[in-house]
């Protein structure tokens, strides 16, 4: 073997299709609905009719009796047993934390509750059995309007009251700012309620012997879930084994303790058998929490060459009817975001919690971000309307330049590093907005029905979720790093064990590489084992684009600590002083003869014999690590989108869409396209097509995929991807992280571009989802009240 | 119960069934083929996608009973020996992140190409608009089927 070949090609950087994807290819995958235990019986949930109701009796018996039904119990049977979802994140002091029983017992508050469930032998059978509960309700009036729910005399969702927190976050004098500031600005936007609609419905398989309890989960988080059973449900952590097989999407929504996991586990312990759940679309719809939901207040003030003096935020967000995982915290990893890449003097934020008689909302996709980056983003597109400027201009006065990182915002925040010059540039170069803009004009003069609109989001977003401390301080129940363990095998094969739990993100991939190259072995021989509490034992799982950041830099940290070990096994063997090995190119050798040395597989096998060792050294190279970030890390990226809008019709078409992002270093650039991508088309749905719609009754309207408008390939566009890379300073693959960005900058593309195209009418908002009927609404409005100088479908 | 006999993915299964046993929990639950996952209740996410008779058809729109003598081809029978040309595909050009639509998807390409063995990027994405995905935007997909009715597919 010569010195070279291991080198020769660079890990990090290279396109490897996915290991994943042959077993998910071929059929060959393990869905947590897949599982089959001997004696397995199915769970099906008896939920709430009501939006808000007191229950007056619940009658399981004539159920029991039905086919195949093994049992049916009511919140009321466990008692005290059940406990209280946890909320992690109470994020202040004084906060309104209601009890939240897996079942509801007394009182449900949403359409979905669970208020008894039936097991029986087979899933048809369970469901027929839920016909014969018979559940009495008392109807109490529902609380379905944030900013109602905090008038005077309004019904009351839980005895404390609708208000569940006041938020509040100053930086610089805000008076100052907007006293006689040449321009304010304020707008409020609404984000509608989302449904996360990850592909493969919740499903849960538990299963006890003696006293410990395997749980199967399609979650983000096995380690979160062990911990919280552990802490919060008296089963003693140690006989908690949790083990999240194949899961298939999360964006969040698998981000939580639910219920069902809660009951899987008490009723597989009350029957001594071992059960399972799998929800239906419809019921997932109704009862996985909700995302987003929030009236944004935004007021900008600038002088009149368009210098930003200060920002004013005030939210209303709708909790739902209880406080989930990290429900009231969502808002806050927006909080700091609304600054974006831009400079001021002054900023004030506040955000009030409120309770609603609907499904707790919590972590979608991007998780206050996206929120924040609308809303920003949105407001200086109005700005720059108010001031006769360019978008794209005003962006570009305000934004922190190039050379000044490292940066630290009016939010607090220090930015490592960015260069929003390059991206904003090789954006408009892939999109032709020069000429874009004149063809828009051209359309403009001549009245044409169908008009052109550009819409522009230069956005960043935070991730690497997170500092352990810095999220202690706002409150967050638990610490932000993440751990990893490097096993050497004896011959020479690597196994990584990773405490960051993938739903397809393609870890199995980008960690095979990380460790291919951090200890020249080759890529084929590696494999990567996680989701399983019992093989990676300790990990604070994924969400919040932390695997990376957080993650894979625990990874990194491990394989160093296996070359140290590895460098004292090569010193004994080679017979030279520790101090004197190196190990480049996939070598460990003598300084200055690299031509010599062993690799770490033959290190290994020698290390398993321990025949020829040196005194106290331990015959193991497996090094574990465990990384606390010492930063968040802020990738961004400037996302354009052209859109046509019918004004007589309203529909409206993305013509073309470029999106320019920098995530820093790139381990694997196919997955990242692919991260972008998806999270593009999210976010393009929430612009366009998605919302999660409440009668006035409370009852949700959007249960099924016929209802919620995922959309499919004939509803979106092409996108154009392209990358510039500054690498993130704070960790040493200089990696920024990207589950989230296409998410959270591509909304406000797309808003910007409608609103753009329907502005010489009058129009400076529509609403979202941007359906044909609203936009044909704002059109009709804005002829109407006679707004508009000129423009289209005259 | 209803007696049906059906071939699957090549074999022969005769079994007796409720009238209202839906397809797909026949191939899951009583023929142990999880590789065709359930997505919704109400046939728009199109994750069960199988072929019955050579035609692509929603495993959970179709009772088990009026499968009656037909055959079945699922993901799980779809490689010959190696990957069928749409599995390669997708892989290349990773069409796939999660994979749980992704039985589906790659059935309903394969019925797409079947009838259509060239498609305009316009004709895949109509095509396959019965098929949900929430991960890949449908970006890579697109290539991935187009890459396929390149390399030439025969059904």
């Amino acid at each position: 073997m010569t010195t070279d070949t291991q080198a020769a090609a660079p890990e990090l950087g290279k396109a490897r299709t996915r290991k994943e994807d042959a077993r998910l290819l071929t059929g060959q995958t393990n869905w947590t609905d897949n599982i089959v235990l001997p004696g397995l019986l199915h769970m099906c949930f008896v939920r709430s009719p009501f939006a808000h109701a007191r229950i007056t009796s619940v009658d399981v018996s004539a159920a029991k009796d039905m086919p195949g039904v093994i049992a049916a119990f009511s919140g009321a049977d466990f008692g005290d047993e059940q406990g209280s979802l946890p909320c992690g994140w109470p994020v202040t002091e004084d906060i309104v934390m209601p009890p939240h029983p897996p079942m509801a017992t007394d009182e449900v508050r949403y359409v979905g509750e669970a208020v008894a469930v039936v097991i029986a032998r087979d899933r048809y059978e369970a469901a027929d059995a839920i016909a014969a509960v018979d559940v009495n309700y008392e109807p109490l009036p529902p609380v379905l309007d944030m900013r109602a729910a905090l008038e005077e005399g309004s019904p009351k969702v839980h005895e404390a009251g609708n208000k569940c927190y006041v938020w509040p976050f100053v930086q610089g004098d805000i008076d100052a700012a907007f006293h006689d500031a040449p321009v304010v600005v304020e707008r409020t936007y609404r984000q509608q309620r989302l449904i996360p609609c990850a592909m493969e419905p919740r499903a849960v398989v538990a299963s006890w012997v003696a006293d410990e309890v395997t749980l199967w989960s399609s979650t983000q988080i096995p380690h979160v879930l062990r911990f919280a059973l552990g802490a919060f449900f008296g089963i003693p952590e140690q006989n908690i084994r949790v083990i999240a097989p194949d899961v298939g999407g999360g964006f969040g929504s698998k981000l939580q303790i639910t219920a069902e996991e809660v009951l899987a586990v008490l009723v597989a312990r009350k029957l001594g058998r071992p059960v399972k759940w799998t929800e239906s679309r419809s019921e997932g719809n109704l009862t996985v929490h909700h995302g987003r939901d929030q009236w944004q207040r935004i007021r900008v003030a600038a002088d009149r060459d368009g210098r930003l003096r200060g920002l004013e935020v005030d939210l209303l967000a709708d909790m739902g009817a209880y406080l989930m995982l990290i429900t009231p915290g969502v808002p806050l990893l927006g909080a700091f975001m609304y600054p974006a890449i831009y400079k001021m003097d002054a900023y004030s934020f506040k955000c009030t919690g409120v309770f609603t008689t609907k499904m707790p909302t919590d972590a979608y996709r991007g998780a206050g971000r996206p929120e924040a980056t609308f809303a920003i983003e949105r407001i200086m597109d109005e700005l720059a309307d108010e001031l006769g400027m360019d978008p794209l201009e005003l962006r570009e006065r305000n934004w922190i330049k190039h050379e000044e990182f490292p940066y630290t915002t009016i939010a607090t925040l220090v930015y490592d590093s960015g260069n929003y010059e390059a991206a904003t540039a090789r954006a408009k170069e892939l999109f032709h907005y020069d000429e874009l803009r004149a063809e828009q004009q051209k359309r403009r003069e001549a009245g044409d029905p169908v008009q052109l609109g550009i819409g522009i989001s230069t956005f960043t977003e935070m991730c690497g979720i997170a500092p352990s401390r810095v999220v202690g301080s706002l409150r967050y129940g638990v610490g932000g790093w993440e751990n990893a363990t490097v096993r050497v095998l004896a011959t020479g094969k690597i196994e990584v064990v990773t405490g960051s739990s993938a739903h397809g993100q393609g870890h199995e991939t980008a960690w095979s590489q990380i460790v291919a190259d951090k200890l020249g072995v080759p890529y084929e021989d590696i494999r990567v084992l996680h989701g399983d509490t019992q093989v990676s034992a300790k990990g604070m799982d994924t969400y919040g684009s932390r695997s990376l950041t957080v993650g894979g830099i625990a990874l990194a940290g491990a394989c160093d600590k296996v070359i140290d070990k590895a460098k004292r096994v090569a010193a004994h063997l080679m017979e030279a002083s520790e101090n004197d090995i190196e190990f480049t190119a996939g070598r460990l050798h003598v300084r200055g003869d690299p031509q010599q040395g062993r690799t770490i597989q033959e290190i290994a096998l020698a290390t398993f014999t321990a025949h020829n060792f040196p005194d106290g050294v331990e015959p193991s190279l497996d090094s574990e690590h465990t990384y606390d970030p010492e930063n968040f890390s802020f990738p961004h990226g400037t996302h354009l989108c052209a859109t046509e809008v019918d004004t007589e019709t309203g529909r409206v078409t993305i013509r073309s869409y470029v999106a320019v992002d920098d995530v820093g270093k790139v381990v694997n650039p196919l997955i990242v396209e692919g991260q972008v991508h998806g999270g593009i088309a999210q976010g393009i749905a929430q612009a366009l097509y998605e919302e999660a719609v409440y009668d006035d009754d409370g009852n949700l309207l959007t249960t099924t995929l016929a209802d919620y408008l995922v959309p499919s390939a004939a509803d979106l566009p092409h996108f154009t991807t392209d990358r510039t890379e500054t690498p993130a300073t704070t960790n040493p693959l200089g990696v920024k992280g990207v589950g989230e960005a296409g998410t959270i900058a591509s909304t406000p593309a797309v808003v910007n571009a409608i609103v753009d195209a329907l502005r010489p009418m009058g129009i400076d908002d529509v609403p979202m989802p941007c359906t044909p009927e609203r936009v044909w609404r704002a059109i009709q409005t804005a002829r109407d009240s006679g707004a508009g100088q000129n423009g289209g479908g005259q | 119960m209803a007696s049906i006999t059906v071939t699957v993915d090549g074999v022969k299964y005769s079994d007796e069934v409720e009238p209202r046993l839906l397809l797909v929990h026949y191939l899951r639950d009583r023929l142990g083929k999880t590789g065709t996952p359930v997505g919704c209740d109400t046939s728009n996410c199109g994750a069960c996608t199988v072929h019955m008779n050579g035609v692509s058809v929603k495993s959970c729109a179709v009772l088990a009973v009026q499968a009656d003598g037909a055959e079945i081809t699922t993901i799980q029978g779809l490689a010959n020996g190696e990957w069928h040309p749409l599995q390669r595909a997708f892989n290349t050009e990773h069409a796939l992140q999660c994979g749980y639509c992704t039985p589906g998807m790659i059935m309903a390409a394969a019925d797409l190409l079947r009838t259509n063995p060239h498609p305009s990027e316009e004709e895949i994405r109509d095509g396959l608009e019965g098929n949900l995905c929430r991960c890949t935007g449908y970006e890579n997909i697109v290539r991935a089927v187009r890459r396929a009715s390149e390399a030439g597919v025969t059904p």
